[in-house]
């Protein structure tokens, strides 16, 4: 039978903020432990949870950047469990009515087809600490809790069943980095855990409208993880029902050294978490003046601005995806074409997607601390175009601009790196080649045409690359008589 | 000493007649004797209060004293404060030292009153004779072998026995007026949000509310002037322009409407009790007060639906004493689990684990709908009842308890016949309204009595003035429980 996958993401976006989302301890990431926690932090007796306007905001930031409505009343519900990382014995989280229900987040297809992927809910909640176990600290007989992260804000972001395939799923928790960063409100490390995601997969014979078993995956800490459990777990499940074998309604962990997912060793029996709303907040209130004041805020969001980049400079979708993936890049461009001129706009894209990412990708830097300026790449992209300098040069005056942070136009001054166009030079350098290589130039002249790249290679590294391609083709075609 | 009021003792310290170490020196030496029988206090620490005199001293010698300066005042033990152990009548807290002034502590501290120790009281506040206290039952100043009612009852008896002339106390069903009514003492229950929920241990959430203890009206108006004031450490504490609980005391009752709930006067409570409200309410008509019968209709299903919303809030708030941070933990357990049923199961008493096993069953899935949110329906409903009644006059008042103090083990072992003893004190709580007992009489058997008076939103300062005439008019409120006159 042909199967059909059904996959939903259930995400969880730490929000940026200064302080935890019900108390007033910081939230930087690596503190010693226990260090960033306060007495709401760890649950002392008699003390009160206070919630942090600048999560909310965040939080409707999120909301109103993917058209999601927000609830102009929202409530802050008790989620009861027992374990040593939650202090309270609950965690505050939100259920029935959270900040913000659907909105979508567009993705464009590898094919080119666009994707519209809706969102269930919006809603905050607070993180819990984090158990360090004790072989780690040679004391294995003890646990110990860190409370640093206990109280963090986090954003859950849940997914209609609308992605399908594990590559879709990762193209959608890259969009939506895309989006947080956008936005501000999460700065979508996963490695750190800013950013953490279970997967929730189906399968179910192709055209059936019937939704099949759920596997929700946890433990994925990476987008290449993410596509890799999800595919274990689309050829698992394809196995079984082949195999006329059910699929089970469970929670599978990701294991990474193994390279597949596992069932969790206890069945851990079906959790009631005795929601209710928590006595100790008030229902949370969005005033209509502060929700347009947040709206005016947003910045020019990733679809938008994609799309600008198309229209306004001309680029293909491609280049255009590429270049708006991060708002800093995409403000590097865009003052890279400013300086460069908009005629330019296309050689300012492929210098951005190629040497500058690849540069950034090799020092390990983000766009901010880009060694070369968008100012300095526009003039360099300024030396090519009025043929100061060659593409090949170029690259080479790029690197040097990287390391020494000088004006290209100065290093090419510099270095004497300027392009030989002037052919009284190049009839001098033509001539030494071909005195140099008679047997070849007899070649050429007896039909070897394709010699002639010979000759430009020669003549080229006799003026490290200076000589205009161009004016040494006509040349040499011209000394070595057709 | 002893057996003035609050206002007459700050007259004196202002007059310099006594220093607030002297003042508290004496009622120190007061519970040093007393509590062996009354056990009134868990912690006393001479050193600590006497360190709060010298300071209230100073601060009255630079000119700096309020009404409350050099006052010791006793605390209930569910109040968070700095350096003293806070065990809210708990094993699970006995060696819990706060690191944190409660907002009610701070307020108190920052007027310079003296915390003359902590009191006895209800594990977590869960009762209503001080006997499920892990520390021991308190005993009732009017006759030892009765309850002085709870949970409070340790500051109830404490303010009754002449060992503090205030306490702070909480009431989340009525354990700030119930116990003063069994002890004869003045409490007030203000507005939800008025007090600061901060550092005050949570039982409730959506019930609790700190109050003063004290004698007289009067006195627990100076106290409220300190208590109360917005906080924005408790989100369900109300911002507000600050007021003066005094400003009403000494203005007439003449023209008064009083509401008399027929629900509060049909069977159910004592003759006793209903003899001396009635005589009461005859007092006030006299000092010309009208009275009207109003209604409370969904009264009856106060009681089930506090049992309802108060268990499956504690259950909540009871879930941080797990043994992993402070508190009490099992000394030996194979596992973690193990370690959290252990010191769970040492840790809490039978009334605590009771409530934990109801509140626990009302919030599963499968009968939250038909237990808890039901039962908020119906709170919608009494606060309802209460403004539809205030419609038709401007206070109401009735008994505070059924009954006068039952005897130590009485009830104990029979809950529901106790939770009846909040039937007239829990529907204030539901509809967040602010409520206050007064002595006003004795039954046959000599103990006290108490009325209730329920007043509209914020309108303790009005309620203040209101008692105060009565208090003007009798004495019942200076009557002094025979043992502890000396």
């Amino acid at each position: 039978m042909k199967w059909e996958t059904v996959i939903g993401l259930e995400t969880h976006a730490q929000l940026s903020t200064t302080s935890k989302m019900f108390s007033g301890a910081a939230t930087a990431f690596g503190a010693a432990p226990n260090r960033q926690a306060c007495a709401v932090d760890i649950a002392l007796p008699g003390v009160l949870p206070v919630a942090n306007r600048e999560a909310v905001e965040k939080a409707v930031r999120f909301g109103l950047a993917v058209g999601a409505t927000i609830n102009r009343r929202s409530i802050f519900a008790r989620k009861n469990y027992f374990y040593p990382d939650l202090p309270k014995g609950y965690q505050i989280s939100q259920y029935e009515e959270p900040i913000c229900r659907g909105g979508e987040v567009r993705l464009l297809l590898k094919n080119g087809a666009e994707r519209r992927v809706r969102l269930t809910r919006i809603h905050m909640e607070e993180d819990a600490g984090k158990l360090i176990h004790g072989e780690e600290l040679g004391d294995p007989r003890h646990s110990y809790v860190d409370f640093n992260r206990a109280g963090v804000p986090l954003l859950e972001i849940v997914t209609e069943p609308d992605l399908k395939s594990p590559e879709e799923a990762e193209a959608f928790l890259r969009k939506l980095r895309t989006l947080v960063r956008y936005l501000g409100i999460c700065d979508g490390n996963m490695q750190e855990g800013s950013l953490r995601c279970d997967a929730n997969i189906s399968l179910r014979p192709a055209g059936s409208e019937k939704l099949g078993a759920k596997v929700e995956i946890k433990n994925i800490n990476s987008f290449r993880n993410l596509r890799r459990a999800l595919e274990y777990e689309e050829v698992r499940q394809r196995g079984a029902l082949d195999a006329g074998r059910a699929i089970e309604q469970e929670t599978r962990l990701w294991n990474d050294a193994q390279g597949a997912t596992l069932a969790m060793r206890s069945k851990e029996y079906a959790h009631d978490y005795r929601y209710f709303p928590d006595p100790d907040l008030v229902p949370l209130a969005v005033g209509r003046e502060w929700l347009e004041k947040v709206r005016a805020q947003l910045p020019e969001l990733p679809d938008a601005k994609r799309e600008r980049f198309q229209r306004a400079y001309g680029l293909p979708a491609y280049d255009a995806e590429v270049l708006t993936e991060e708002r800093a890049l995409a403000d590097y461009y865009e003052e890279a074409v400013s300086a460069a001129g908009k005629g330019r706009a296309k050689q300012v894209s492929n210098w951005v997607m190629g040497e500058v990412l690849r540069l950034l990708n090799e020092r390990k830097l983000g766009i901010e601390a880009c060694p070369v300026t968008p100012g300095r790449l526009a003039q360099l992209i300024g030396l090519i175009e009025d043929g100061t300098i060659s593409g090949t040069i170029a690259k080479t005056v790029f690197e040097k601009t990287a390391q020494s942070g000088m004006d290209p136009a100065a290093i090419v001054d510099a270095e004497g790196l300027r392009q030989i166009t002037d052919t009284g030079a190049l009839d001098a350098a033509i001539a030494k080649v071909l005195a140099a290589h008679p047997k070849e130039a007899e070649a050429y002249k007896g039909g070897r045409k394709q010699l002639l790249g010979f000759f430009t290679g020669q003549v080229m590294k006799a003026t490290q690359g200076k000589a205009n391609p161009q004016a040494l083709q006509a040349a040499l075609k011209e000394k070595l008589g057709g | 000493m002893h057996n003035a009021t609050i206002k007459s003792l700050a007259a004196d310290l202002a007059a310099r007649k006594f220093s607030s170490v002297e003042l508290t020196r004496h009622f120190l030496s007061r519970i040093r004797v007393l509590n062996l029988k009354y056990n009134c206090f868990i912690t006393v620490d001479d050193a600590a209060s006497l360190k709060l005199a010298q300071a209230a001293d100073d601060l009255r010698a630079a000119g700096r004293a309020g009404p409350l300066t050099g006052i010791p005042i006793a605390q209930k033990d569910i109040f968070c404060a700095k350096g003293w152990l806070t065990t809210c009548g708990s094993k699970m807290l006995s060696n819990f030292i706060s690191p944190y002034d409660a907002h009610v502590v701070e307020q108190l501290n920052g007027a310079g009153a003296v915390n003359i120790g902590k009191t006895n009281m209800d594990e977590f506040a869960m009762g209503s004779s001080s006997e499920t206290s892990y520390y021991g039952p308190v005993r009732n100043p009017w006759n030892a072998d009765t309850v002085p009612g709870g949970s409070s009852g340790g500051s109830a008896a404490a303010v009754a026995a002449r060992l503090a002339p205030g306490a702070i106390g909480t009431d989340t069903g009525g354990s700030i007026r119930q116990p003063a009514a069994l002890s004869g003492v003045c409490g007030l229950k203000p507005t939800y949000g008025v007090v600061s929920r901060y550092g005050m241990i949570a039982f409730a959430s959506s019930l609790d509310q700190g109050g003063p203890m004290a004698r007289t009206a009067e006195d627990l108006a100076l106290m409220m002037n300190v208590m109360a004031g917005f906080d924005a450490r408790d989100s369900t504490s109300l911002e507000r322009a600050r007021e003066d609980y005094a400003r009403e005391i000494g203005k007439a009752v003449k023209g008064l409407k009083i509401g008399l709930p027929k629900e509060f006067f049909a069977e159910g409570a004592e003759a006793g009790v209903s003899a001396a409200v009635e005589a009461a309410i005859a007092a006030y008509r006299k000092l010309g007060c009208e009275t009207v019968e109003v209604s409370l209709p969904n009264m009856k299903l106060a009681v089930p639906v506090y049992y309802v919303l108060a268990p499956a809030e504690a259950s909540s708030n009871l879930a941080r004493y797990d043994g992993v941070r402070y508190g009490h933990r099992a000394p030996d357990h194979a596992d973690l689990t193990d370690m959290y049923k252990r010191t769970r199961a040492q840790g809490f008493g039978q009334e605590v684990k009771r409530r934990i096993l109801i509140g626990t069953y009302v919030l599963s899935h499968g009968y939250y709908d038909a237990y808890y949110i039901q039962a908020q329906k119906v709170r919608r409903l009494v606060a309802r009842d209460f403004a539809e009644a205030f419609r038709r006059c401007d206070v109401i008042m009735g008994p505070t308890s059924p009954t006068t103090a039952f005897r130590l083990g009485e009830k104990i072992g029979d809950p529901v016949k106790m939770y009846l003893n909040d039937i007239y004190t829990i529907p204030a709580n539901l509809a967040g309204l602010p409520g206050m007992s007064i002595p006003c009489g004795f039954d046959g058997k000599g103990l006290p009595v108490g009325l209730q008076i329920v007043g509209n939103t914020f309108a303790e300062a009005k309620m203040l003035g209101i008692a105060h005439q009565y208090q003007l008019a009798t004495d019942w409120h200076l009557r002094i429980p025979p043992e502890c006159e000396a």
